[in-house]
Parts: structure tokens; sequence; C-alpha cells
């Protein structure tokens, strides 16, 4: 390649890369979360099953109560690059929600223990129900959450994101968010119904601190037992495991896709060296040729 | 140069007995083995057969996911996390379709600024840059109408904005608008419709694909020394197999930087806020409109009054197929063209630049002294805009009328091995011209 065909190249991959934007949420006063590590980020990540465990246990006895999780089925529990329960234990899980089946040959629906190919059931029947029951908000679906969140990362820091694959910006604020309660600045009125989260944009937050389930305003655990693996129950271990989560519950697949990519990328590397070796030899049969 | 001597030789008595039918093996090896390439082309030619795997990926992908996909606003989003969750590798034939549109716009937008800086629009090529702006505005059409299938919060609101521009053409906008729509507002009419011609669309691009490779055939490619071919056995080669191997060579580099963002990054390219439902009670803080339109909504934003703001974006796109005429210029390839260079970078920095104000919330300041705004967004759009349309109406008019451009060589063999080098070629004979 000449040095002008170069140059170009290279003003064409920023022509096409300095256009990219990043969606804008609003940030209004809220501060950029603190970058968290993660077992699953980079290309070779995966979950930490025991946290998926740990989480699921904080989701379903902190969060399940107002927020669904109503695109998965109890059986993606057990399946492969998650959290790793065994079937048994699904099954068993499962029995413990009831779900509505029917009709029935008498024309009535019916009430029955759900089996791992259910879905989770949703806490409230209807969205109305939903904000009677929460001060006018829709506690937002869990499914997707992990992917629905982001905080601006701004020119030029999404660039580098490409290269680094930092795609984290989701889980990272989720974990902020529940560590991010406290008092409002001094002259600053919260209504009522609202409370003041350093990381929410606009910071008045209609959620209570979810934490207070678990700790006490010390930050000690009302169970010290809470955790049955051994791990530490702090504040920041809660919100971490929890966040690890949702993060499998949006992307199930994600281990299956890094994995498969490593394969992907093995081989177009492989056969990219092959075929320039190809169009070298094809084309040194040309006088002059470079 | 134009019409060749077809080299092809029926081998078998079939061949033979089909050739005089249906000559399409002749066809085949015709455009695709005996075709004289100019032997000087740099990897910027190679984008054309990278978009030809990407159009042949999106379809393939699609037609896939229309197989779990449910075009209806109580599913749709649904149907989408079903293909994520529960299809074989729907995750993958997904992120494939999804980042493969922005792949697709990455190797467009490559082509063209290509065709732009070695005058590859210019006679005998006119028509085939016309095919090449009606492919892109198709394009342009599916990408916008497939990002409104997920229906999530940003196809919702990106939908209502973008139909509500032709609210603006006066006395029948509103009814037009309606029309679109199906209905009284974006709703699931909208949505059915937007899903029969996201699907019918890409197939009317390979319809003009194969109209553009056709004129593209017919006269030749051009080259970075932008000198036509004069001697076939000096200047060109068969196209199988030196543009072959390059060519797959370089898409299987493109692949794997598309690779990269589907198995490494999959939502990179998307917005967060398209993971929420669509919900027509509650708009999004900001909408914004996918990467690869961003500098025409940055036109679009620019022009204060509505109409003004329409037709600019439209005109902005609709300028290129004249550039043929508005380059008044007699040497094609801007490498003989000093000013001519100039011209071309400030206009990829502006389009560029385009592009970031349209992501940039209106009301944000760019230039502020002493506490006071001298700039915002909007204004800085105005300028950008003001060179964006400078470039075609003043510049290329113009320069080709007084710009001194540098000696051109003598053919293109010349330019690749010196004039005293031009020798013969070993090995490589292209089919000879028939005149």
């Amino acid at each position: 390649m000449t040095t002008s065909s170069r140059f170009l190249l290279a003003a064409f991959a920023l022509t096409g890369f300095a256009a990219l934007a990043q969606p804008a949420l609003a940030a209004g006063g809220a501060e950029q979360p603190p970058r968290q590590k993660w077992t699953f980020s980079g290309p070779f990540g995966t979950f930490d099953r025991a946290q998926l465990q740990r989480g699921f246990k904080v989701y379903r006895e902190v969060c399940a109560s107002c927020h669904g999780l109503e695109k998965l089925s109890f059986r993606n529990l057990s399946q492969p690059g998650g959290p790793g329960f065994t079937d048994g234990q699904v099954r068993t899980l499962a029995t413990e929600y009831k779900v509505m089946d029917g009709p029935n040959e008498a024309g009535e629906m019916f009430e029955r223990p759900a089996r791992p190919s259910d879905r989770f059931p949703k806490p409230f029947p209807n969205p109305e129900a939903a904000k009677a029951a929460n001060n006018g908000a829709v506690p937002p679906d869990f499914s997707v959450i992990a992917k629905a969140r982001t905080y601006e990362r701004g020119f030029p820091f999404y660039l580098f994101d490409i290269v680094t694959q930092y795609q984290e910006q989701g889980v990272d604020y989720i974990t902020a968010l529940l560590l991010g309660y406290e008092e409002p600045p001094k002259g600053v009125t919260v209504e009522a119904g609202l409370h003041w989260n350093r990381y929410f944009p606009g910071n008045k937050i209609a959620m209570g601190n979810p934490l207070v389930a678990v700790f006490d305003d010390a930050g000690k655990p009302h169970d010290a037992g809470f955790y049955t693996d051994g791990t530490p129950v702090t504040r920041e271990q809660v919100a971490r495991d929890v966040t690890a989560f949702l993060m499998w519950a949006a992307e199930p697949k994600m281990e299956e896709r890094k994995q498969t990519g490593t394969k992907v990328m093995l081989w177009l590397i492989l056969l990219a060296g092959l075929l320039y070796l190809t169009k070298k030899r094809i084309w040194s049969r040309l006088e002059g040729a470079h | 140069m134009a019409e060749h001597h077809s080299s092809y030789v029926p081998k078998t008595g079939f061949e033979r007995w089909l050739d005089a039918r249906l000559p399409i093996v002749r066809l085949m090896h015709d455009s695709a083995v005996s075709y004289p390439v100019p032997r000087n082309l740099n990897y910027f030619w190679t984008f054309g057969g990278i978009l030809m795997f990407m159009l042949v990926s999106q379809i393939v992908t699609g037609i896939v996911l229309v197989m779990h996909y449910t075009p209806h606003v109580d599913h749709a989003f649904q149907s989408v996390e079903h293909i994520m969750r529960d299809v074989n590798y729907g995750w993958l034939m997904r992120y494939m379709h999804a980042n493969g549109a922005s792949m697709f716009f990455i190797a467009v937008y490559i082509h063209i600024f290509r065709g732009m800086y070695y005058g590859s629009y210019k006679a005998p090529r006119e028509v085939l840059w016309i095919l090449g702006v009606v492919i892109f505005l198709l394009m342009m059409a599916t990408a916008f109408l497939g990002y409104v299938l997920p229906w999530g919060q940003m196809s919702f609101w990106g939908a209502t904005v973008i139909t509500n521009l032709f609210s603006a053409i006066p006395v029948v906008g509103e009814t037009i608008v309606v029309w679109l729509w199906g209905g009284y507002s974006v709703d699931n009419p909208t949505l059915n419709r937007f899903f029969s011609l996201h699907y019918l669309l890409p197939f009317m691009i390979f319809g003009v694909v194969i109209l553009h490779v056709w004129a593209l055939h017919h006269v030749g490619q051009n080259n970075p020394s932008g000198v036509e071919v004069k001697n076939y056995k000096k200047d060109t080669v068969p196209f199988t197999p030196y543009a072959t191997v390059k060519d797959l060579f370089a898409m299987v580099c493109f692949m794997i930087f598309f690779a990269w963002f589907v198995f490494y990054h999959p939502n990179f390219l998307g917005h967060a806020d398209n993971y929420i439902p669509a919900d027509p009670l509650k708009t999004p803080a900001h909408i914004v409109p996918e990467w690869y339109f961003l500098p025409f909504y940055g036109i679009l934003r620019a022009i204060p009054d509505k109409l003004g703001g329409v037709v600019a974006m439209f005109a902005s796109i609709a300028i290129l197929a004249f550039l043929p005429w508005l380059d008044t210029s007699k040497v094609r390839s801007g490498k003989y063209r000093p000013w001519f260079k100039f011209a071309f970078w400030t206009f990829v920095v502006v389009s560029v630049l385009l592009g970031y104000t349209g992501s940039q919330p209106t009301d944000k300041v760019v230039l502020a002294i002493g506490g006071r705004t001298v700039m915002d967004m909007v204004g800085f759009a105005q300028i950008l805009t003001a060179i964006y349309f400078a470039y075609f109406l003043v510049a290329l008019p113009l320069l080709g009328l007084i710009e001194k451009p540098k000696a051109l060589p003598a053919s293109i063999a010349d330019s690749v091995l010196g004039p005293a080098g031009s020798g013969h070629i070993a090995g490589a004979h292209a089919a000879p011209p028939k005149h």
C-alpha cells in the first residue's frame, strides 16, 4: 500500500468511528459510576456460578416482590453458562411458585405449582396494580435491565471501548445505584415518595433503598448467615452479586457467544493469513508487483 | 474500452449445448474470471465485494430471524428475546443482523468516499454512480425500517420522529403521515407495514446491485491513477485469480472486524434504550438515530424551519447524484489534484463533525466567551451544513476551472512500473479488446 492509501485508510477508519454516538442518558446531576471488576468482562469472561447463585437469592428475597423476570423460565437456571443449579434443585424451586393454568375440562382456570418450563410469575397482575402499589411508578421488569441501562462515556472514551471491550456500563451503573442512596445535599428538598441517589439521573428516584431488606442503618446484616457459602455479607458484595445475576439474566448465552467467538476468530485469522500468502504468491507473477 | 471479447471456450458437450441456448456459464466466465481489472487497484477497491458479502449476510440472517419473529406490538419485543434465549444460535443471527447493518454502512461509506476521492463518478461512469446513490437510499430506508422492528423505546420514538418529518410537506403533509402510519399514531399497523417493507427492500437493493455491477462491467473499473485502460495486456490483469484472491483476503479481514463486534461487543453500536419495550406514553430523554444517520440528522436539525430542515436533509443525499456534473475537472483522480485534496478532506471532516452534532442535544454549548454562549450545537451544525453544500456547489465546480493538476502517468502500467518498465506481464492475460 502506498502512503496516501494508508492515510486514506486511517482517515476512513476515523470517519466510521468518530460518528458513533452512544445513547445519551439524561445525566442531570448524576455522577459517573465507579468501574467494577467483573468475572464476565473481556473476551474470555465467564460468570462466577457461586456469585450468580447468591445474586439469585438476593433477587428472590429482595427484588422479586416488585420486579418481574418475565422473559426467564425456571429451567434457565440450570442451563449451561448460568448459575449452575441442578435440574433437581430447579424442579424443587419451581414448585415453590404458583402459576395460573387452564382452562381445565370444566372451563375453569386453576392454580398449580410451577414447573421448570414455566416462566417466572409476574409480581403484579397488570401495570395498574403495579402503579397502585408503588406510588404511581411501575417497577421495570428485570429480564434485560442490565442491557437497558448505561451511562454516557463521552468522546473519546467510547472509541477506546472498542479496543478494550469495556461494555459493563450497565452493571457498573446498577451496582453504583444500589450503593448510591444517601442523605440529600443541604438545601435540597426531596419530595415525598422520592429518594436521593448519587448515581440516578436527576438524583431523585422513586424506589427506596432496597438493601434495607438485608442491612440495618449501620450496614450490619440482619442475618449474618444470609449467604450460606461463607461469602461475607457486605453491602458491596450483595449489590455486586445481584447485579451479576441480572447480567446473566439479560444475556444468558454470553459464555456461549464469547467461546464461539474464540473459535471463529482463530479460524478467520488463520484463513486470512493463508489468503494473504496465496495473494502474495499469485501477484508475484506480475512484473513490478508489490 | 467497454465491450471485450468473450474468452470462454466450452469444454464439454453439455457446456456447448447449454452455451448455444443460455450462455450463463459464458456470462459468469466473462464477468468473474476473464474480466480485465486495472492492475493498480488498491485495497479500497475491495469494498464492492465486501458490500456484496454484507448484503448476502443480511438477507440470510434476516430470513432466519423472520422465522422466529412476530410483527405485533404486543409480541415483537418478546419474540426478539425469544430469539436471543430459546432459538439455537438465535443470538448469533440477531447480533450478526443488528451489527451487520452497521458494518454495511461502514463499508458503504468507505466505498462512497473512495469513489469521490478517485473521481469514479466521472464519465463514462455517471449511471454506475447514480445507481450507487439509489442503492444508498434504499439501504437507509431498509435500515430505518429494520430498527423499528424490535419495538424498543428507540424503535418507537425513532419511527415517530422520522415519519413526522413528512408532516412538513405543505397541504398534504398530515394526510401523508396518517397514511404512512395506517392510523393516527405509530402503532400496530405501522409495525406491520414496516416489517413488510423491510423484507421487500433488500431484494430491491439486490436488483439495483445487479444493474450497478452490470454498469461497472460495461464501462470497466476506475483506478487510483484515474487513467483509462489503454493496453489490456499491460494495464490489466484477469479478475481470476488476481482480484478474486485479493477480494477474498480483504473480505476475511473485514469479517474479523465484524466478528469482533458480534462476539465480543454486540451492543456497542446500538442504544441501551432499545432494550426497554416501546412505551408511547414515555418519551426518552434523547432520541438519537443510529450512528450512520447522524450526519443527515445533524443537517436536519441545523435548519430552524421544519420544512427547510427536511428539504436540506434530502438534498444532502440527492446532491450526490449530481456529482458527475458538478465536478468540472478533466482530471479524474484526486491524487493529481492538490486543491481538490484539501477540499475533499475538509468535506470528510465536516461530515464526521455533522455526525457529532447530530448525536448531541441541540442546546449544548459549543463555544462560550466570558460565560456568554456564542455558539450552540445548532449554530455549529449550520456552519458545517454550509460547508457540506459548498463542497458540491462551490468547490467542485470552481476547482476544475482554476486548479493546476499534477502530471498524469501516461498509462496504468506506467503508474505501477514507471515509464521505463511497462513491459509485458508474465502469465497474466486479460481478455483482449475487440477493437
